[in-house]
């Protein structure tokens, strides 16, 4: 906090919780503003943390009507910059410039007076509270001297907001029956509802289909036309090159170098994110390895399929299963794994009719799943690397008693096969990365040696660095004779990687396309329920 | 392990505060006195006993609230069964332990299969079996005189209250279950995250089955003891609100009520702290109608500054 008492207050700010105060402000600081300062300016900003010095006094500034992309690996300290703008956190040092003007910001309450709204990852709205309700949580428009809440205006005022960002809901939904798109924009019409200014957007893509995001966009360029500034965060550098002005790129806490208009190439963005020249992001390709079919499935029926399925799986090979949100992959690897049994219809392990009812039936045939939601069903957090990577394989060590020696003899090996990095093995895995979370999700099929390995996103909100290792690993695990099934949003994924693609579209299975075929255009013809050919 | 060292230490200057008051008032230190101590021993072990229960389900991020209701049936079947019919105390005990065990299967099965609130589920068990013993006994408290029968209850063997060789000797059994089997850690695991162990290949309901059923089983065992003990039951009275104490004593030994968190030797601390409190205030002299106010003020600062520490501690290790 060394140079906090620098920054001059801005008084409003603590009177501020009403949002016709950043009108307020605006005045107040228009006789310093002057026509070539940016709208926001952030110097010299420095945070630490025990230990760790998120931010190394990184600059920021952002102009009227500019979307800047911030990008940086994970840990790079994006979010840190930006819960500092959102005042969640105090810099250590810097100072944050509105309206050529000094202003500290003690927390969230400030920033929106001042017309800074921050879109999370996650999204922040009540699932049964209704659209309307969501929109204005907080300073809902009252009526009358007991002041209740004036439903018609509510809704008259949140209509407006919606028209404005496209939502095609009705004010009276609730939340929890939108479409992620839709929730999202409910959550930038919340931010609109405030007078907002300043808009910062975390990875607002990574749960949306691709036409979801092309709608997003066009609220964003509409917001832009009408003088909003955003911040763009994302890992999808294709959007922050389509979208963005200019980018900021960060990493380990440095602000490593922006790249304007004209240099705003995904391959310029990936150098400077992980200081080196990713010549070969997806593995080489050996010759084709695939054996014999290692799963069968036929004309399975399952929980959120509209029609049977059937597929094979040789080993050896790369699955890719393709398809938009609300396709229904998830549904049938769920039904693959035991997690929701199959209605009808027969799985076959090395042509071995396999009944699987449930996820330790599906285990014991050799059969392994790592799920998208890491966090909630991959690992268990606050348990130790060694005890996460034993979960599935402890009662084949010496049951019914626990081998804690062989526990961590597996648990090494692994740690070193794949390269986690952990301080030790006892170390809790929810203070480990992203990208070595996923690594430990891994090592627990891996101890196990299955037939097939399934992975829901095995990249979603993993660093560009981490991501291309995690590729290299699923390559070599195919070349050892598993069978990889592996479902992704992200067609490059897909395409860099799978040596067949199967597409599925509402429930059913579009048809499957070899490894020479798979194009983007191709892919998005039968995942948008277009034809084969 | 840290917290168990936590909880031992608030344990001795617990005894140590009731041992200088004492010094300074009455010059002696009652609270070492032989007879003192076996009793304090028989207390927390019959307290101990369904504390594992508790500390158990707990573990498995659940909670079993008939423990108390289950302790009160035991004893009026037993006492029903040896006064009416003239059956063998002993044999109607041993049958009552099986009975205990479907209990559990139950509240499993209703939890596992219909996903119902564990909460919910032992709620209604609680009123259901304190409805059973005030209906077949008509309400009305019964003594049993029977001299063997009372042994496991008032007896020592050399020198130690048989309830408290039963806890030490239940303490071995489910500690060994809890740490050097897979059980043990699926049951952590679950109580950490329920659907990462099914993700893993777990049947997991099978393991909370486990939880539900020693539980159910150890109020049995501690239903059994204490009736020997009074040698009296009283239908509306006998256990009401155990499981409140069982749980206190779980959580003022470390236990999470969010489940995965917890030692056996934590759990025993945890029966003794609230057993020694009971103790030093009527030691000390303060009114028996205080001993509660008392009670729930050390629980609530025991698990304040439990959590002041852990928050502490999550800061340090945050990147």
């Amino acid at each position: 906090m060394a140079d906090a008492t620098d920054l001059k207050s801005v008084g409003a700010t603590h009177e501020g919780s009403t949002p016709s105060s950043p009108t307020t402000i605006a005045k107040s600081m228009a006789i310093q503003e002057t026509q070539n300062q940016p709208l926001l300016t952030m110097r010299g900003i420095t945070k630490r943390f025990p230990g760790v010095l998120a931010l190394n006094g990184v600059d920021l500034s952002l102009d009227k009507s500019e979307i800047v992309g911030l990008i940086g690996e994970n840990g790079a300290g994006k979010s840190t910059l930006m819960k500092i703008l959102e005042g969640d956190y105090a810099a250590d040092e810097g100072k944050i410039i509105l309206d050529g003007g000094p202003v500290t910001l003690n927390d969230v309450q400030d920033s929106i007076a001042l017309g800074v709204a921050l879109i999370h990852q996650e999204l922040c709205l009540a699932p049964n509270l209704d659209v309307a309700s969501n929109i204005f949580l907080g300073h809902e428009p009252r009526a009358g001297f007991l002041s209740v809440v004036n439903k018609k205006k509510l809704n008259a005022d949140a209509a407006e907001l919606a028209k404005r960002v496209g939502i095609t809901a009705a004010m009276t939904d609730l939340v929890e029956n939108l479409s992620p798109g839709e929730q999202q924009l409910v959550e930038i019409a919340k931010a609109l509802s405030y007078d907002v200014r300043i808009l910062v957007l975390d990875e607002p893509t990574s749960s949306l289909s691709p036409g979801e995001a092309e709608k997003l966009f066009e609220v964003m360029r509409k917001l832009k036309s009408e003088g909003v500034a955003m911040v763009y965060i994302s890992h999808r550098l294709g959007e922050v090159e389509q979208m963005c002005d200019r980018a900021v790129v960060l990493r380990d806490g440095c602000r490593v170098g922006e790249l304007d208009k004209a240099n705003l190439k995904s391959s310029e963005m990936v150098k400077l994110m992980v200081g080196r020249d990713i010549s070969r992001f997806f593995p080489e390709h050996a010759e084709d390895t695939a054996g014999d079919v290692v799963l069968s499935v036929r004309d399975m029926d399952y929980a959120g399929g509209k029609e049977k399925v059937c597929f094979d799986l040789k080993a050896g090979e790369i699955l890719g299963i393709a398809g938009l949100v609300g396709s229904g992959r998830t549904e049938l690897i769920r039904a693959l794994f035991g997690v929701e049994s199959k209605h009808s219809g027969d799985i076959l392990l090395n042509d071995q009719k396999t009944e699987i009812r449930n996820t330790a039936d599906a285990v014991r045939a050799g059969i392994g799943l790592v799920p998208e939601d890491r966090k909630e069903l991959g690992v268990v957090l606050e348990m130790s690397v060694a005890e996460n990577i034993s979960l599935a394989g402890i009662n084949t060590y010496n049951p019914p008693f626990l081998d804690r020696k062989r526990e961590l003899e597996v648990a090494k090996e692994h740690v070193e096969a794949l390269e986690i990095k952990t301080p030790s093995l006892s170390q809790q895995v929810q203070y480990l990365s992203g990208g070595n979370q996923q690594k430990v999700a891994l090592s627990k099929w891996l101890s196990l040696n299955p037939k097939v390995l399934i992975l829901d996103e095995p990249t979603r909100g993993i660093d560009v660095g981490s991501k291309s290792e995690i590729y290299k690993l699923i390559r070599g695990l195919a070349e050892t004779g598993m069978g990889v099934i592996m479902v992704s949003s992200e067609m490059e994924e897909i395409i860099g990687l799978a040596d067949r693609v199967m597409v599925m579209h509402e429930g059913r299975c579009m048809g499957v396309i070899g490894r020479n075929e798979a194009s983007e255009e191709n892919i998005m013809r039968l995942a948008t329920g277009g034809d084969a050919k | 392990m840290k917290k168990v060292l936590g909880m031992a230490a608030l344990l001795a200057g617990l005894i140590a505060i009731i041992c200088i008051y004492q010094y300074t008032t009455t010059g002696a230190m009652a609270f070492f006195g032989p007879v003192n101590i076996s009793n304090l021993a028989q207390r927390i072990g019959m307290l101990g006993i369904y504390s594992i229960g508790a500390g158990i389900v707990i573990l498995s991020g659940g909670i079993d609230l008939s423990i108390g209701s289950v302790m009160g049936l035991t004893g009026v079947i037993i006492a029903l069964c040896a006064t009416k019919y003239g059956w063998s105390p002993w044999l109607v005990s041993l049958a009552i332990l099986p009975l205990c065990a479907l209990l559990g299967f139950w509240h499993s099965f209703l939890i596992g299969r219909f996903k119902l609130q564990p909460f919910i589920v032992t709620l209604s068990s609680l009123l259901l079996l304190r409805g059973l013993a005030r209906g077949i006994s008509g309400g009305k408290g019964i003594t049993l005189d029977n001299a063997s029968f009372a042994t496991i209850g008032n007896n020592s063997f050399l020198g130690i209250p048989i309830p408290f060789i039963i806890l030490i000797v239940l303490a071995l059994i489910v500690g060994f279950i809890m740490n050097y089997t897979v059980y043990g850690r699926y049951l952590y695991a679950i109580g950490r995250n329920e659907e990462a162990v099914r993700y893993s290949g777990i049947k997991v309901n099978k393991i909370k089955t486990l939880a539900y059923v020693l539980c159910a089983v150890l109020a049995g065992i501690a239903g059994i003891v204490e009736f020997s003990y009074t040698g009296d039951v009283q239908p509306a009275n006998s256990g009401l609100m155990y499981e409140m104490w069982a749980i206190a004593a779980a959580v003022l030994g470390g236990c999470s009520m969010r489940g995965g968190e917890g030692t056996m030797i934590g759990i025993i601390i945890g029966a003794a702290l609230i057993r020694v409190m009971d103790n030093g205030i009527n030691l000390m002299g303060i009114p028996s109608d205080w001993q509660w106010t008392v009670i729930g003020l050390v629980i609530i600062g025991g698990v304040i500054a439990d959590e002041a520490h852990k928050q502490r501690q999550a800061k340090k290790l945050k990147a």
